[in-house]
């Protein structure tokens, strides 16, 4: 990753959490789809970024998502278990021939069919440990699983559109 | 010996994981359990001038919708003291000290809150600077709101009434039956009357305030009104559901409340040993 790469990552970064935290915080579509748009700061990192780093840098977005939100460590739970899995994820679901060195897993370098692979499970386990956490003993697992497959759809949908609109064809940022 | 090293490098990633989900769901807990203290919350110097930057744009939007409600409440007001103005001429006798006034109350302004979660709470641009201590009540003149939990130098959060894990001492006021009310989680506009024994029949429309009983709120605040009754599943209570009166996705200025008399009363329930309900 060059400094470059480095400097458009972190504006983007910045940029999808003023998002969650001003414009997201309390949206809620029909009372339970909730939108998780910041992950995409954690999910989009490059492909070839060491485990350790992913998930120092996935604990702090949960906890400065969390410090908003009130929350207390409700999101950093979830955005820690994300950074410790998206590693496997990848391998599992890796293409024939492996990746390309320093390529980012987004809509645009990967294509539809893979891109949908990687994200849903990853945004369905992070927003069904964040409403176990949040709803812990208050409320029926129908409950939590309603609102984590709603949240998990609206947050894949936002994703899409985002990168439909404002990622250009190689890499580069906005 | 260095294979045990070798072997613990090679699993690092993983007891990186463990040691960080450790330390995420101690914080939490931390943050639900009624003495503990959040160590990142909305309170913070950086987030606080963030949210309230925030709330400095939004509100300017919503100010003469809020004039109207301040020019409303005056006039009440207005009408109470000419009231007892004239009352005074009639005859004028000292109050005892058990009805003097012990309550003391702090203007404020939501700065950020949030809706959709089991645990919701709200933050305020007043802080320890200002006079808010743990434990103030928060209401507006539609409702009760909440009740503080922590206190920064001029922020302050407090725990919503939307809040699983908040208990509100209340009563119905044609009755004068008490109860608890408490957020199920589930709409924001409707919240659960708890611990109200089955003889009682109270019907629907019927004004739920805070009771003389809270070390919170002075008694009479409004919480709402009773939407429906039914038996529930436990023999000895009924099921009632109360139509929240303040609106929480259009709160914007809170009045903060102390009872002064609180510490003596804390003392009193120590020694008898009772453990007080908010």
């Amino acid at each position: 990753m060059n400094i470059r790469n480095l400097f458009s990552t972190i504006i983007w970064g910045l940029l999808l959490l003023v998002i969650q935290i001003f414009f997201l915080k309390n949206l809620a579509l029909f009372g339970v789809a909730l939108c998780f748009i910041y992950l995409l700061l954690i999910l989009h990192l490059p492909v070839n970024i060491s485990t350790i780093s992913l998930l120092v840098i996935s604990f702090l977005v949960g906890l400065t998502v969390d410090m908003f939100y009130d929350t207390g460590g409700i999101h950093a739970v979830g955005t820690t278990f994300i950074g410790f899995f998206r590693p496997i994820w990848l391998r599992i679901i890796s293409p024939t021939g492996g990746y390309d060195e320093g390529t980012s897993p987004t809509l645009q370098e990967m294509g539809t069919g893979w891109y949908l692979t990687y994200i849903v499970p990853m945004t369905f386990l992070f927003s069904l440990l964040f409403f176990t956490v949040d709803q812990w003993g208050t409320m029926g697992v129908f409950n939590i699983l309603n609102k984590s497959f709603f949240s998990s759809i609206l947050t894949v949908l936002l994703a899409i559109l985002v990168q439909a609109l404002f990622y250009k064809r190689r890499r580069s940022i906005l | 010996m260095l294979r045990i090293f070798e072997f613990l490098y090679k699993l690092r990633a993983f007891l990186l994981f463990v040691l960080l989900e450790i330390i995420a769901i101690w914080m939490v807990v931390r943050n639900n359990s009624p003495q503990g203290a959040a160590f990142f919350n909305s309170s913070m110097a950086i987030s606080g001038s963030l949210l309230k930057t925030q709330s400095d744009i939004t509100g300017f939007f919503s100010l003469s919708e809020e004039n109207d409600k301040l020019s409303a409440q005056n006039a009440r007001l207005l009408k109470e003291l000419i009231g007892q103005n004239s009352m005074d001429s009639v005859s004028y006798a000292p109050l005892d000290s058990s009805f003097k006034a012990s309550f003391e109350i702090i203007g404020g302004k939501i700065v950020g809150q949030t809706l959709r979660l089991a645990q919701n709470h709200i933050t305020i641009n007043r802080g320890a600077d200002d006079g808010v201590t743990e434990g103030m009540g928060i209401f507006t003149q539609n409702g009760a709101v909440g009740r503080i939990k922590e206190v920064s130098k001029n922020f302050s959060v407090g725990i919503s009434l939307l809040n699983t894990g908040l208990l509100v001492s209340s009563k119905i006021k044609s009755s004068d039956v008490f109860g608890s009310i408490n957020w199920d989680g589930k709409d924001t506009q409707v919240a659960k009357m708890l611990y109200v024994p089955r003889h009682v029949t109270p019907s629907p429309g019927d004004t739920v305030i805070t009771s003389g009983y809270n070390a919170v709120f002075p008694e009479g605040i409004l919480i709402g009104t009773i939407k429906s009754v039914n038996p529930s599943e436990n023999q000895n209570y009924l099921d009632i559901s109360v139509q929240l009166s303040a609106d929480f996705s259009k709160l914007n200025y809170v009045y903060l409340v102390r009872n002064t008399s609180i510490e003596e009363r804390d003392s009193l329930y120590q020694q008898a040993e009772i453990s007080d309900e908010y």
